[in-house]
């Protein structure tokens, strides 16, 4: 859009700003000369006086400079900036204006005023008005006295928490974190089978409490909830524990300021917390799964309301999930996986990989029930100190796989239905076919380096049915 | 006033009438729907030999999976063979 301003010289002042009153004589020398100078006032018509100041009352002029600090010179030519600079600092001054010994008297240098662009309410205000994308959903009223908390309750929007609520100015704000256009559908979701657009997923990443920065891996992780592998419709719907567990790797994890270090799968962190947090409002919402309709979890689990962390990958001894799964070491990707947990692991005594990779093993056994095998598959979250053993010995993921589907891989007919003495377990006419069953699928175990730098304990993520008869763990690219 | 953007997909709820039911299970073949959960089988069977009994025809179906709605090719061909079906949800 072209500024209405001619080409020239240009200040952007305000009353409320004592450098803006120190240089009023240097304004004052410039509009004295040949080629004069536009003033443009923020805050008061009529200042400074006797200059013509333009009063910029709605701010326009400003947002379309990207004025950030007052006063600051522009030099205008083909209706764009050519040079500017903020503050009074007379060399900056004077090269922008081309004008030598300008403001003779004043100091070298004097640090400005932050523009009213800048401020909070104000700059949501313009984001909106200026945006070049309308946004088309739904407009709700609220009346005078309705606390915009407690109506989003009231309309069913929440996930049992309060939520930010979603004010054209905050998701004008929000969707400043991606280059996509508001109205670009990204998929259909199941289980209503609804068209999500970036919009929708910007509004309920706003109530989740993102920040802008985080929008890209809430879409990415979106994307994957609506691919056919994940089956978010049957992750919704069914009576397990499960729901959407983010693992997230990439250069995104620092830039975003995760954490995967201290208390990594519990509070504190607003990106891991508020980004997993988004997509089950965003399954709540535009996909329609909802407690007690589509959803019928016996129990459900907290990877329901939010369960999202990055890999430690800097300290990790092995390659990361993403690259495992055919990623970059640079490329940002959320992994999906349906899964519920943690179930804690304890081995403060082992010194050798093989001792460890045995406790790994007696725990796992008990992912969904110690006598099925072949329907969960599990993610182990390898703590800094136990991967220090794996480490040391030389063992690699793929080794410590192999290590634990051996230990795993146990007599059939201790795993038929009865043996044990419980009805639970697999089919009995299993145990005629084959003498041994494995616990997990070759793809089916995954290992996750993660946590605070203390402790001799791993983490097990364990999931719903695994691979093509439930949900496939599932990896998208985050486009940022 | 404030005014928020609605999170939803803003559809309404359809609501579409149940089919006729049928007057008499003896007028069409009853289907029965195996979902592949544990002893899914247990309760079909005990169907089948209650509905036999009585001298209804029966047919047999099976989902892939469980954790998936039925294909559209299964339901079309139950809904093209039976006049209705049973199908078994628990475990």
């Amino acid at each position: 859009m072209s500024l209405p301003i001619a080409d020239g010289l240009l200040v952007v002042v305000k009353d409320d700003c004592e450098t803006c009153h120190l240089v009023v004589p240097v304004l004052a020398e410039l509009a004295g000369r040949e080629d004069g100078v536009a003033v443009v006032s923020q805050d008061r018509a009529g200042f400074p006086e006797g200059l013509d100041a333009i009063h910029d009352r709605e701010l326009d002029i400003s947002w379309r400079l990207g004025t950030e600090t007052t006063p600051t010179v522009y030099r205008m030519e083909e209706g764009a900036v050519a040079d500017e600079q903020a503050g009074w600092y007379r060399t900056g001054w004077e090269r922008v204006t081309g004008v030598t010994g300008l403001g003779a008297g004043l100091p070298e240098q004097r640090p400005g005023c932050g523009s009213d662009t800048m401020l909070p309410d104000t700059y949501q205000r313009l984001l909106r008005r200026h945006s070049p994308y309308p946004m088309s959903s739904q407009r709700v009223e609220l009346a005078a006295a309705e606390d915009p908390v407690e109506a989003a309750f009231a309309r069913g929007w929440t996930d049992g928490l309060p939520v930010v609520p979603p004010t054209e100015e905050r998701v004008a704000r929000m969707l400043e974190g991606t280059d996509l256009p508001p109205g670009q559908v990204l998929c259909t979701l199941p289980p209503d089978l609804a068209e999500c657009s970036v919009e929708k997923v910007a509004i309920n990443a706003v109530m989740a409490g993102c920040r802008p920065e985080y929008l890209p891996v809430v879409l990415a992780a979106v994307e994957a909830a609506a691919g056919r592998g994940f089956n978010i419709h049957g992750v919704s719907a069914t009576t397990y524990f499960s729901g959407p567990v983010l693992i997230v790797n990439g250069p995104v994890r620092s830039r975003i300021g995760m954490n995967s270090g201290v208390n990594v799968l519990g509070q504190g962190n607003r990106a891991n917390l508020t980004i997993g947090r988004a997509l089950n409002l965003v399954v709540r919402n535009v996909g329609g799964a909802r407690p007690g309709g589509v959803d019928q979890a016996t129990f459900g689990s907290p990877s329901k309301l939010s369960f999202c962390f990055p890999e430690d990958e800097e300290g990790s001894p092995w390659e990361s999930l993403a690259v495992q799964r055919g990623f970059g070491p640079e490329e940002s990707t959320v992994t999906l996986f349906a899964a519920h947990g943690p179930i804690e692991v304890v081995d403060q005594k082992s010194r050798t990989p093989e001792s460890l990779a045995r406790t790994l093993a007696l725990q796992l056994r008990m992912v969904a029930h110690p006598k099925l095998a072949g329907m969960s598959e599990a993610v182990v979250v390898v703590s800094p100190e136990h991967a220090r053993l794996f480490r040391e010995a030389g063992w690699t993921k793929a080794r410590l796989r192999e290590e634990i589907h051996s230990l795993l891989t146990l007599p059939a007919s201790e795993m038929v239905a009865g043996a044990g003495g419980t009805a639970e377990g697999m089919p009995p006419w299993l145990a005629d076919q084959r003498q041994e069953l494995t616990k997990f699928s070759p793809e089916g175990l995954w290992f996750v380096h993660a946590g605070g730098g203390a402790g001799g304990f791993s983490a097990i993520i364990s999931g719903w049915v695994g691979g093509r008869a439930g949900s496939e763990m599932t990896t998208v690219a985050i486009d940022c | 006033m404030t005014t928020l953007l609605d999170p939803t997909s803003e559809r309404t709820t359809g609501e579409r009438p149940i089919s006729a039911r049928s007057a008499n299970l003896a007028d069409g073949t009853v289907g029965l729907l195996d979902i592949s959960k544990p002893r899914g089988d247990v309760f079909i069977r005990r169907l089948d030999e209650l509905l036999t009994e009585m001298g209804v025809a029966v047919r047999h179906y099976r989902k892939p999976t469980f954790s998936k709605p039925a294909p559209l090719d299964l339901r079309r061909q139950i809904a093209a063979e039976c006049g209705a079906v049973i199908e078994a949800l628990a475990d």
